[in-house]
């Protein structure tokens, strides 16, 4: 088994899990019902995506495992999700946030990786492209509505995006199994995509009348890198939410 | 006199609607988002048809609430918003004018008519 490429499908497979299992969260609890309903069609969508990389990642692994074993019997030190993704919900602002700049992120990488040299991965990342496309103008025109509107609503955009800044940077450092990857061109260069997410980013910040925010965010003594296994608290609370049924009920089917 | 009196779709009275400018109810901090009444284009070819309202703060978001709530299982390829107050609709109180005449005037339905057998979709 070509272990970078189960790693690098799994690191797929994990951003979007987590982000969806964060977003699932607000069903229910959304501050309208309206967006209730959008938040969680986000929420279904990554969760959509991440099975696709699931099963794929299963075939990989040429034994018997499956999407479920893989998403509900992995512990933390095994999920290469970023950090970005697992960070708590916060309030709305916060959520907003997390989502704009993570999709964003989203839609370059699936941009380049639908004419990557792998084919199941590729055709992934061009099946879930239009869903991303409309995630990054949900997002966008939030952080433009709450950017642009009161001077609470600004202040809460501009204090969740210093908030989550500092995890922006991990998104463009590639981990090992990315650096491999990217020599048979499965992964991609991420320099390819900073400069188009970092144009668009500021480029809604700034519509927003939002602070520009730079580079030099994290204390490189307390960097911890999600895509290797090195996660927060927080991804400890997600599993033992998410992962609970599983656990205590192994096999459990509804 | 005002001789045009304005219904709301659901017949909803002035104040009840649209939350700009209704006057903030006890217990409630924010005004409600104006609503919005929805209508899908199922296919290319046929008419848009009322699907049901929404809540939302602008057109686009009304279009985008639209799409997540009402066309997630591929309902439609076009969808119209309209803020609900723009809707003038008929006063229930005239139904008795303005339908019933009709009741017994079974000559205006086209059913008088013996169509060739190699008509189709009639």
């Amino acid at each position: 088994m070509n272990n970078s490429l189960f790693d690098y499908t799994l690191h797929l497979a994990d951003n979007a899990l987590i982000l969806g299992h964060r977003n699932s969260e607000w069903t229910g609890h959304g501050p309208i019902l309206e967006q209730d309903i959008a938040l969680s069609n986000i929420a279904l969508d990554l969760v959509g995506q991440a099975r696709n990389f699931y099963q794929y990642a299963a075939q990989l692994t040429g034994d018997h495992s499956t999407e479920d074993a893989l998403a509900y019997l992995r512990g933390p030190a095994e999920f290469k999700n970023c950090l970005l993704v697992e960070q708590s919900n916060g309030d709305w602002a916060k959520t907003i946030s997390r989502q704009f700049i993570f999709s964003v992120y989203q839609y370059y990488l699936y941009q380049q990786l639908q004419k990557g040299e792998n084919k199941h991965i590729s055709s992934i990342a061009e099946k879930a492209l239009k869903e991303v496309t409309y995630h990054v103008r949900w997002s966008s025109e939030w952080v433009i509505r709450l950017g642009d509107g009161t001077i609470e609503s600004n202040r809460r955009m501009q204090n969740a995006l210093n908030e989550l800044w500092e995890f922006t940077d991990e998104l463009f450092i590639p981990a090992p199994y990315e650096r491999e990857l990217g020599k048979n061109g499965i992964a991609i260069d991420l320099e390819v995509i900073k400069s188009n997410w970092n144009e668009k980013v500021n480029a809604v910040l700034l519509e927003g009348t939002l602070s520009l925010l730079t580079a030099d965010r994290r204390d490189p003594k307390k960097v911890l890198f999600g895509k290797e296994g090195q996660h927060s608290q927080n991804l400890n609370d997600i599993l033992t939410e998410m992962q609970f049924l599983q656990r205590a009920y192994p096999g459990c089917e509804w | 006199m005002n001789l045009i009196k304005k219904y709301y779709y659901g017949d909803l009275p002035d104040e009840h609607n649209s939350g700009t400018n209704a006057p903030p109810i006890a217990g409630v901090e924010e005004p409600a988002w104006p609503l919005w009444e929805i209508f899908i284009r199922s296919k290319q070819g046929l008419d848009h048809k009322h699907v049901g309202s929404l809540h939302a703060t602008d057109a686009t978001m009304a279009i985008e609430n639209a799409r997540d709530v009402y066309t997630r299982r591929q309902e439609g390829v076009s969808i119209w918003v309209v803020e609900s107050k723009y809707i003038h609709a008929s006063n229930p109180d005239d139904a008795e004018s303005f339908y019933e005449p009709a009741n017994d005037k079974v000559y205006r339905h086209p059913t008088f008519y013996d169509l060739p057998d190699e008509l189709k979709h009639m």
